[in-house]
């Protein structure tokens, strides 16, 4: 009897930008199945890390084809990179996975798809763009028109109810240096972002202040724009470069200490511009040293010690850890470290608080289902600690958790690290206040 | 799809041209028949889909024809029905953690995940046992009932992802076998699918039933003879204290000297495990524990039970180190110092990484009387072969890992690496041992088999296996050896996983 052991030996062209070496370091031991959020769903091993990366080493040699199931596979994936920190070899599946969105492009329908491209090539770019679409956002959540939305097809309604209230007012820093409160420890650069000081303005104002006190001079350079983060983990990498070269030059010339961030999913792109921008002669040593400066703004005040009176914060929190904060930055004690410090804080740990939220840049929006069944059962785990409120220090994060917690019909509030450090920066001034008079 | 097509074995009538329409059409049928039984989404048939379930952890690949994916016991018998009606060979699958191939579909076929069995049923605690489905995850197990004060003691180093079904079917150790026995020592019953799709109980809820032990048949059969989907397991109480100690020594054979010693005094550690001067070297460089770099070998032993029990049990091994030849024994002071000295062992695979590109591990078994002597084996045959070995394996139970360190690109590194590990194994077999401790024979060593059986052994284990599957249509083509060497094997080069612990 011979028994012969086959394979598809290659049948198509291989695809070079599928030949990456990154994938050569995966010995598909599995470790990594059961921390993926959608192998727990589904069971499937191709919606798994270790089957997403034999699909990709597979596709690369010919021996499928990067179509349509191809495409499902990679696009059902989070991009939260749980895989990394469970991987015992070190492989970055982030880059493979980038790798192959670059080869297969944006995810959803053909019209979807077009919105993307249009979106991360005329809009991230471009935020004088993106504070005008917001201002018409605002109109439009303001004026009787959203009653109208009642009318629009299923789909697009559950979009619609995603959005998220436009504030009155946007994040402008009063100037673009901004001075250190008490003795100067440090100059640091500020990551203004695209979405932050739109949607979260008073994130970054809070973010501000707070590094103020801790003798912080904060330089918002005017040059800066958008980090690129979503382009990149769409596959969308032309744009994002030149994005990322704007960034560079803004911050290398304010010759800043760090260049603080306070979205979590941008801090692990900016950590990531070297690879990025590998190849590029004129940018591969800058790019270096930027990527050396950027911290994310619960690391860098770990790391710095908070100084200054901290007055009491009387509230029971859970902590959500930012995929790209936990696994993109290997960042956990830092922010507990800081809430620790809150008088009057009480933090109880949920069950898999580094599991994804569903959020995950547009994923809430390309792939409703999986996002809301992993939503679901992170609500169910926020419950269950009988927190009044959850931290999640990342703008994609809040905006999903607090969209659970309308859905949930549960009171939980959601905040920013900053916005609770800011409170209690707030309380000590206030009781100082109350005992001078 | 067609490229796909796999030749049958066992009566080897697929790779005929003349009766490939009429295989076209029973698969189109058995593909249809099992979208009703498991619904269109469980039953993946497309390259892009399948082929993700050529390989498991091992260095072997094949595609399987089809993969289906049942939700429960009455899906698996249906599944079973229809696949054996359409003539397709079956290959169990859990979590795909395996080494030696034992998930890798040789012969194509149906591969039937059981990765949706995945219900934790019940816990009983006053008769310290789980009831439970083959896909759930060894570590939830033990996570599931911690907090009550028990765990689950096989624990192999996949265990934060390895399944319940895979360990049975390997009949999965760890690195506290030593001290608590491998997997049939805490399977008390499944309930199992045949080939018929008839569902039965083997063994039952009480430690000894009457009769031939058919569970204990069951287990380590690796999918040969029929699918596990439900089963009880026995529980074990936490231990009150956990004492280790580390042992340091400037020979091998002195080091092996001890782990005889220890045994012979009776000493029952829960682990104990060693590393060589070459895996000492790698984990130094890689994250350094503290071991010291010109120590022959180190041993790491760690004695759990009462603190009465720890304490004596400790001063003996300490003793017994010092009269075997160790120069230094220590005694770690606290829980941070004992994790340090196991991070260094727990990182010594991902540690080989600094000394070599790739690594073969193999998992052989010797009498623990005869460790020195085959670790003098081991020495010579690493000389022969002109290959570098680093030693880091289980001591306590004379299991094995010599991990062959080789660069793939060299021209036939891996034909001579191979050749190194199976002349390793046949000096296991020659001292009275086995090929192997926890991996099980699967693909990779099939072919070893007939040094371990006579004609006459292998026989009567084939009567076994054919009383359970008369055709062989559970996962064939593994265990026993075949007749023709396969020509085929697609070995994919293995890199090191970085703090991976076999």
């Amino acid at each position: 009897m011979h028994l012969p052991l086959q394979r598809t030996e290659p049948h198509g062209p291989v695809v070079p930008g599928l030949q990456i070496p990154e994938l050569d370091q995966c010995v598909h031991c599995g470790l990594c199945l059961t921390q993926c959020p959608t192998y727990r769903v589904t069971r499937l091993e191709t919606e798994s890390p270790r089957g997403r990366i034999h699909l990709v080493r597979a596709a690369g040699e010919g021996r499928i084809s990067t179509g349509e199931r191809f495409a499902e596979h990679l696009n059902l994936c989070l991009m939260c990179r749980a895989c990394e920190t469970a991987c015992p070899s070190g492989v970055k599946y982030g880059r493979i996975a980038e790798a192959a969105r670059e080869v297969i492009g944006p995810p959803g329908s053909a019209l979807s798809r077009a919105v993307a491209r249009l979106a991360f090539t005329q809009l991230f770019p471009r935020l004088g763009r993106m504070r005008v679409l917001l201002r018409l956002l605002r109109f439009y959540q303001r004026s009787g028109l959203r009653a109208v939305a009642r009318v629009l097809p299923r789909r697009l309604r559950e979009m619609e109810a995603l959005l998220p209230p436009v504030p009155a007012r946007f994040f402008t820093p009063e100037a673009e240096v901004l001075p250190a409160i008490g003795t100067r420890r440090a100059r640091v650069g500020l990551l203004n972002g695209c979405i932050m000081p739109l949607l979260f303005g008073d994130i970054n104002a809070a973010t501000v202040r707070v590094l103020r006190r801790n003798g912080c001079e904060v330089v918002i350079p005017k040059g800066q724009g958008c980090c690129g983060a979503l382009n990149v983990h769409n596959g969308e990498t032309t744009a994002a470069k030149a994005m990322a070269k704007r960034n560079i030059d803004a911050f290398l010339a304010a010759g800043v200490d760090a260049v603080i961030v306070n979205a979590a999913g941008c801090g692990a792109t900016m950590k990531e511009y070297d690879h990025l921008l590998r190849g590029d002669p004129e940018y591969t040593e800058k790019a270096a040293r930027f990527s050396a400066l950027c911290r994310d703004a619960s690391e860098f005040l770990a790391d710095l010690g908070l100084t200054g009176p901290l007055g009491p914060v009387d509230m029971t929190v859970t902590y959500q850890d930012p995929c790209h904060l936990a696994h993109g930055q290997k960042v956990r004690a830092q922010p507990r470290q800081l809430l620790a410090a809150i008088p009057g804080l009480t933090l109880i740990e949920m069950e898999a608080s580094d599991r994804c939220c569903g959020s995950a840049g547009i994923y809430n929006v390309t792939h409703p289902e999986m996002s809301r069944t992993l939503l679901d059962e992170k609500m169910t785990s926020i419950g269950r600690t009988g927190a009044e409120a959850v931290v999640a220090p990342n703008p994609g994060c809040m905006l999903q958790l607090r969209y659970g917690a309308q859905r949930a019909k549960a009171g939980t509030a959601v905040y920013h690290l900053m916005d609770l450090l800011d409170q209690a920066y707030q309380a000590a001034e206030d009781d100082a206040g109350r005992a001078r008079a | 799809m067609e490229q796909n097509r796999q030749p049958q074995i066992g009566n080897g009538d697929r790779g005929d041209a003349s009766r490939r329409d009429g295989d076209a059409s029973r698969r189109r049928a058995l593909v249809q028949e099992l979208r009703r039984i498991v619904g269109d989404a469980h039953v993946l048939v497309e390259d892009a889909d399948v082929i993700v379930y050529e390989q498991d952890g091992s260095i072997l690949q094949a595609m399987p024809e089809i993969v289906v994916l049942p939700a429960d016991v009455t899906q698996v018998s249906e599944v079973i029905r229809a696949a054996r009606r359409a003539g397709f060979p079956i290959v169990p699958r859990g979590s795909g953690t395996g080494l030696a191939g034992g998930a890798v579909p040789a012969g194509g076929g149906v591969v039937v995940s059981l990765a949706r069995l995945n219900r934790l049923l019940g816990v009983d605690y006053r008769n310290r046992t789980a009831e439970l489905e083959p896909g759930v995850i060894n570590l939830e197990v033990t996570k599931g009932v911690a907090k009550a004060g028990f765990f689950y003691a096989p624990d192999p180093s996949s265990q934060a992802a390895c399944s319940i079904g895979g360990n049975l079917a390997n009949n999965s150790g760890g690195p506290h076998t030593l001290a608590y026995g491998v997997t049939t020592n805490h399977a008390l019953g499944v309930e199992v699918v045949l080939h018929d799709g008839s569902i039965v109980w083997l063994g039952g809820t009480v430690p000894d039933v009457p009769g031939y032990d058919l569970c204990g048949v069951f287990v380590g059969s690796e999918g040969t003879l029929g699918i596990v989907t439900r089963a009880i397991v026995r529980l074990m109480r936490a231990r009150e204290d956990v004492r280790t100690l580390l042992a340091i020594f400037d020979s091998m054979d002195s080091a092996t000297q001890a782990v005889v010693d220890i045994t012979a005094a009776g000493i029952v550690p829960a682990a104990l495990e060693m590393m060589d001067k070459t895996t000492i070297e790698a984990v130094e460089r890689g994250a350094p524990a503290g071991y010291p770099r010109d120590a022959e070998a180190v041993l790491l032993l760690e004695v759990e039970g009462v603190r009465e029990y720890t304490e004596r049990a400790l001063r003996m091994a300490h003793e017994v180190c010092t009269r075997a030849g160790a120069r230094q024994v220590r005694a770690a002071r606290d829980e941070q110092e004992r994790q340090a000295l196991w991070k260094g062992r727990k990182g010594a695979f991902g540690a080989l990484g600094t000394l070599a590109p790739n690594y073969y591990v193999m998992d052989g078994v010797v009498p623990r009387s005869k460790l020195p002597q085959t670790m003098r084996a081991v020495a010579e045959i690493a000389e022969q072969y002109q290959v570098r070995i680093a030693n880091v394996f289980h001591a306590g139970d004379g299991n094995l890992h010599p991990n062959i360190l080789f660069d793939i690109r060299v021209p036939g590194a891996l034909d001579r690496v191979i050749e190194a590990g199976a002349a390793i194994l046949r000096a296991c077999v020659a001292v009275g041992g086995s090929l192997t401790g926890e991996h099980g024979i699967g693909l990779e060593k099939r072919d070893y088999m007939e040094w371990l059986f006579s004609k006459d052994d292998l026989e009567a284990m084939t009567r076994v296996r054919l009383a359970f599957d008369p055709q062989r249509a559970f996962n064939p083509g593994k265990i026993f050896p075949t007749p023709v060497s396969c020509g085929e094997v697609r070995r994919a080069p293995a890199r090191i996983p970085e703090g991976l612990w076999i």
